[in-house]
């Protein structure tokens, strides 16, 4: 919302500077977005041209002497053809910005002659379209003054950033209303218009809605004959011009004017055009009309409509049409002021994609009570810039206004906000604002202006008293502390996905935020794509579906590194992936890829590891272990993980695994990647990654006490015996383990392979797995014999369960 | 010279002719070894006469104590020197490079270092960190919240929708973390202290609009929680937050469908110096969030009686605010996992904020 401090001042009687009122304006919640105070315009001065002599070396040019009022004539070459001498006009000096060019003035030389400034168009000035020649002052314009003050050029605009709810400050009026409860000023009441009425208007207007009166609660019309329609004076232009309008005819003009001096979005039909009675209804499905901004609209029933004998003339509170439109030769005219039903309007205007200054208003709400006392302005208006005699106006379908009246306990005030404001003091602030306040004491009844749909309830009015009162009177005073030592606060779910990105950090991987949204093939690929999780509106063509996984994000993301030279990337999130449309289809879940040599040791080349080119690509183990380590350190007992082979498609089938707590609970994937997905992705290079689903995860047993379980040393020594087993290849290592493990619970304590072999000599389809067994005696020194009596049972052990021959 | 001089001189020599260990115990062997010349001189001690035990006996011992004593000395010299040797071949060029440490290769994305310093703030506060989902129903986003059907305010949302299902109801990507408030006031008797921190989507993009970013959301639900309160838990925060002495903040009135009074709130700060903000000073004011008291509808949406319970609620952009704590030019870079970006402006995994340790110390 726009307007110009002259124009406030139409309404506000005030001495307050530009800069109080924008302050006050911002502090009762009518947010200054920007103010133009119009400083550029400063240094134009009136001037009058003392002798216009031709240019000697150009036909077209004269070399004037003007008369700035300051000292000696100055020289100007000027191309206008209507500079003469004699001619009064607006003189820029070198060194001045000139908007309307957007041209900074210096000294010139013009075919040998120099120009010491410029004479201005009005273009030049961003007055109007004009650039046929310098403007030509009346004679008597005072030379030597400012041309912005002389021609209203200076007059500062404010932009208010109004939000949705204060339909009341779409217009002048009502900022003037709210600066003037706030103590800025006084309010001027408006001067009653008064005029002759005669005859009826013969256009009568019919509501055709049926039930859905709602629709439109009301439609005044007049009709006034005999205007003669031109241009509007010089100060409606410069205010429509100052807030971004262009200026059409005064019929037109007038009806912007009252959309923003009053709020009140009024239509004006050429009665010429109009044949038959105007009919309010609903569109018909596919009925479309050429609207004013020469546009063609399609509309359906949902669309209200103003229609006359020759089929649509205004898209009802939107936009006229422009077959009725007003012009030149317009002499007969048709006001209209109605009020339409805001959701509609919204609707409407939205499906339609038109935006305009009146569904701006209706959609938020306009004053119904102004409805009529708005067409008498108007019709005052009219009468004084365009003349004629105005007929009795037609309304119908309007039932007046009930206004809401609250209940309203003072105390709402101190309680909400803090702030002790008397009930005197409350209540005035209230009837300054126009509410109807009645009783005294703490209870008040407050009826509701037609102008402020947005007051509902007590809290309503306790943001009007507060924000008049003044915010900057609330202090702050301290929340209530709490009484103890604050215990936990975070979830186990919170808490794990904190510690899965530090501890995927600690392992020298960096934290992404990518897209939740990605494209269909790409969430197609991960097991997602199904329709209720494809956006029906995204932003871009590749932002579309809901991601299944956290994979393919981070997958094209390595690649957009590696394309920019970063080959070895090692990138993880902690985020959601979503498997339905439900709270519980959204997952929390750690991902991770490594590319290149950006293993847990670092990527690159080093001299250290010169048998391996100095440096190894990542593989299905790397992935595995960033998966492990998420799981450790989100607490949970390692015992219990088991690893599965192979994962879903999206992996490589031999170099994959599932890990999994139980037969049912799966807590992730890990692997290298399948290259029908890579190249689906289109993305290349060695790959490996891992999910992990945080929120599969059981909640950790609650402890009864935080004491450890007492240490228990055992006083005989640990010993290590190294055992090598042939297998089938197929024989997983992990399986050999358990065997040896599981032969004697109490005694084995751990496990480890420590070399994998395949070769000729072990024989085609075999492998030797050699794996250290440390075995803990715990109640006495073992003997030969009890050695060999273990060694037999997980030789024997591994031999039932593998298929594994002891290796010789 | 007695003929013990002599031995004495030679054997001397023969100790400091050794160049290695093998050499000096020939040497040793060879004169106190049991055939060796003094030892063989030691035996003599027996069948010596008194007199001649004082004198030539005791220049006996003398001789085998120099010479023990030397083969000793000369036994330890030749042991530094060895170790000297072989120190001196085992040398490296220490200046050839080693394996970063990962700690210090890794990186937390801002976000979530901003998240892990508002709750180490909040939860000095006594509040507790809430979550939703990102895909929301109609009702959670915007009817519970008070947003008329149709209302203007819903499209200042630029909402993502996806297709209506069998009852024609469209589900939503969350436009704010405020679906939480209800999600929570149904779930949780007053008094309510909690933060929302997390995704939130809107259909727009340029440099400080993405169509993904974060919000983080305060709500405050008891018997007396007023805008007094409010600013005190906001005014302490920004503090905090972005490690100043003290801020100055300006409430201004403003309008939220799901609070009622309403404001938004503007921190004064220094922009004279380009891109870099400076809070506690200066003379500019930059609007930071928006806040309010929760509107009885939401109150009663949330299953509570606006006339016994009252609170306090607000949001703010947590990619915002770690922009204007960290200097991120651009809003878009942070979804981009450009590993540049990220070693830049990511944090240390072991930096984690803490009130007793400083939140970015």
């Amino acid at each position: 919302m726009k307007f110009t401090l002259s124009w406030l001042k139409d309404h506000l009687e005030t001495d307050a500077t530009l800069e109080q009122i924008c302050e006050r304006l911002t502090s009762i919640g009518l947010e200054v977005e920007d103010v133009d105070d119009k400083a550029s315009f400063r240094p134009f001065v009136i001037a009058r041209v003392v002798s216009a002599e031709q240019h000697p070396n150009a036909d077209k040019l004269r070399v004037l002497m003007v008369d700035t009022g300051a000292g000696a004539p100055i020289q100007v070459v000027c191309g206008a053809p209507n500079a003469r001498a004699g001619l009064v006009g607006a003189f820029a000096a070198p060194g001045t910005y000139v908007p309307g060019i957007d041209v900074t003035l210096s000294v010139g030389n013009i075919r040998g002659v120099e120009s010491r400034g410029m004479m201005c168009s009005e273009k030049e000035l961003e007055m109007s379209d004009n650039h046929d020649g310098i403007i030509d002052l009346p004679a008597d314009a005072p030379v030597g003054k400012s041309f912005a003050t002389y021609a209203g050029l200076d007059d500062p605009v404010i932009e208010i950033n109004l939000t949705p709810n204060r339909p009341d400050c779409t217009s002048v009026f009502g900022i003037a209303r709210d600066l003037a409860a706030s103590g800025l000023g006084t309010l001027k009441a408006p001067v009653p218009p008064s005029f002759k009425v005669e005859g009826e208007t013969l256009v009568k207007v019919k509501l055709e809605l049926g039930e859905d009166t709602h629709l439109c609660p009301g439609f005044a019309l007049r009709l006034v004959r005999g205007v003669k329609n031109g241009p509007s004076p010089r100060w409606m232009q410069q205010r429509l011009i100052a807030i971004g309008l262009r200026p059409i005819n005064a019929l037109v003009d007038i009806t912007n004017y009252m959309t923003f001096d009053q709020g009140r979005p009024m239509h004006v039909f050429d009665a010429a055009k109009v044949k038959g009675d105007l009919v309010v209804r609903r569109a018909r499905e596919g009925e479309t009309i050429l609207a004013l901004d020469q546009r063609e609209y399609k509309l359906s029933p949902a669309n209200v409509v103003i229609s006359d004998d020759n089929g649509l003339e205004s898209i009802g509170g939107v936009m006229g049409g422009e077959h009725s439109g007003c012009d030149e030769n317009t002499t007969d005219v048709l006001i209209e002021s109605a009020l339409w039903d805001p959701m509609n309007i919204a609707r409407t205007g939205r499906t339609l994609g038109i935006i305009t200054d009146a569904r701006y208003r209706f959609e938020r709400g306009v004053d119904p009570e102004y409805m009529a006392p708005g067409l008498e302005r108007t019709t005052e208006l009219v009468l004084q810039l365009c003349g004629g005699i105005p007929a009795k106006t037609d309304v119908v379908g309007y039932k007046g206004y009930a206004p809401k009246v609250v209940d309203f306990p003072v105390s709402e005030v101190k309680r909400l906000t803090g702030l002790e404001v008397s009930s005197e003091e409350s209540g005035a602030i209230l009837a300054k604002l126009g509410f109807g306040v009645s009783g005294s004491g703490e209870r008040l009844s407050v009826s509701v202006p037609s102008w402020r749909p947005d007051v509902d309830g007590k809290a309503d009015l306790v943001e009007e008293v507060m924000r008049i009162h003044g915010v900057d009177n609330i202090h702050a005073a301290p929340l209530e502390s709490h009484t103890s030592v604050n215990g936990k606060i975070l979830t186990t779910l919170q808490i794990r996905s904190r510690l899965a990105k530090r501890a995927l950090a600690a392992r020298g991987m960096m934290e992404a935020v990518t897209w939740s949204f990605i494209p269909k093939a790409h969430a197609e690929l991960f097991g997602g794509g199904a329709p209720e999780l494809a956006l029906s509106n995204p932003i871009a063509a590749d932002m579309s579906d809901m991601r299944p996984s956290l994979l393919p994000g981070l997958l094209t993301a390595a690649q957009r590194n590696a394309d920019r030279g970063f080959a070895d990337v090692a990138i993880f999130e902690v985020s959601g992936t979503y498997e339905s449309d439900r709270p519980e289809g959204q997952r929390r879940v750690a991902g991770g890829i490594r590319r290149a040599t950006a293993s847990l040791s670092g990527a690159g080349r080093l001299w250290s590891n010169p048998a391996k080119g100095g440096g190894k690509p990542v593989d299905v183990f790397d992935a595995k272990a960033d998966a492990l380590a998420v799981i450790e350190a989100c607490g949970l007992p390692m015992t219990n993980v088991q690893i599965e082979p192979g994962g879903p498609a999206w992996y490589h089938p031999g170099r994959s695994g599932t890990i999994k707590m139980g037969p049912k609970v799966v807590l992730g994937t890990f692997g290298e990647f399948h290259p029908k997905t890579l190249g689906a992705l289109d993305v290349s290079g060695a790959l490996a990654g891992f999910e992990i689903f945080i929120d599969a995860m059981p909640e950790p047993k609650k402890k009864a006490t935080r004491t450890k379980p007492a240490l228990e040393l055992s006083p005989f020594q640990a010993v290590r015996r190294d055992f090598a087993f042939l297998v089938d290849k197929t024989v997983e290592a992990g399986a050999i383990v358990r065997a040896a493990a599981g032969a004697d619970r109490k005694l084995v304590a751990s496990v480890n392979v420590f070399d994998v072999f395949e070769g000729a000599s072990v024989g085609e389809g075999r492998k030797s797995i050699a794996i250290e067994v440390v075995i803990q005696p715990s109640d006495k020194t073992l003997t030969d014999e009890d050695f060999e009596a273990l060694t037999a049972k997980i030789v024997a052990n591994v031999a039932k369960t593998t298929g594994g021959v002891l290796r010789a | 010279m007695s003929d013990l001089d002599t031995l004495k001189q030679t054997l001397l020599a023969d100790v400091a002719a050794a160049g290695d260990e093998p050499a000096i115990e020939a040497v040793r062997v060879a004169a106190l070894g049991k055939k060796g010349s003094v030892s063989e001189l030691l035996k003599t001690l027996g069948t010596m006469t008194p007199e001649e035990r004082q004198t030539r006996g005791a220049a006996i011992n003398a001789l085998k104590n120099d010479l023990t004593d030397a083969i000793t000395a000369r036994k330890s010299e030749l042991r530094d020197a060895a170790i000297a040797a072989r120190l001196a071949a085992e040398t490296v060029d220490v200046s050839l490079p080693v394996r970063s440490s990962p700690a210090e290769r890794g990186r937390i994305h801002p976000i979530s270092q901003i998240i892990d310093e508002i709750t180490a703030i909040f939860a000095d506060m006594g509040f507790s960190i809430a979550e939703g989902s990102d895909i929301e129903t109609d009702y959670y986003n915007f009817t519970a919240l008070n947003f008329p059907e149709g209302h203007p305010a819903r499209e200042m949302h630029d909402t993502f929708f996806f297709p209506p299902d069998e009852n024609g109801e469209r589900k939503v990507l969350r436009t704010h973390t405020s679906p939480v408030q209800v999600r929570t006031m149904e779930a949780q008797k007053p008094p309510i202290r909690i933060i929302i921190p997390g995704k939130t989507y809107r259909q727009d993009s340029d440099a400080t609009h993405s169509p993904m970013f974060h919000q983080v959301e305060g709500l405050v639900v008891d018997r007396k929680a007023n805008v007094a309160n409010m600013r005190w838990v906001l005014e302490e925060f920004c503090k905090a937050f972005f490690e100043v002495d003290g801020v100055t903040m300006r409430f201004r009135p403003s309008f939220f469908p799901f609070t009622e009074p309403s404001f938004e709130v503007d921190i004064q700060c220094d922009r004279s110096s380009g891109p870099i903000v400076k809070f506690g000073e200066g003379t500019d004011w930059m609007e930071i969030l928006g806040c309010g008291m929760v509107h009885p509808n939401v109150l009663r949406a949330g299953g509570l009686d606006p006339d016994e319970y009252q609170g306090f609620a607000w949001g703010m952009g947590l990619d915002r605010i770690a922009m204007l704590k960290y200097g991120m030019p651009d809003l878009r870079d942070f979804f981009n996992a450009d590993v540049r970006w990220m070693n830049h402006y990511g944090f240390r995994p072991l930096d984690v904020p803490t009130l007793f340790g400083g939140l970015s110390a």
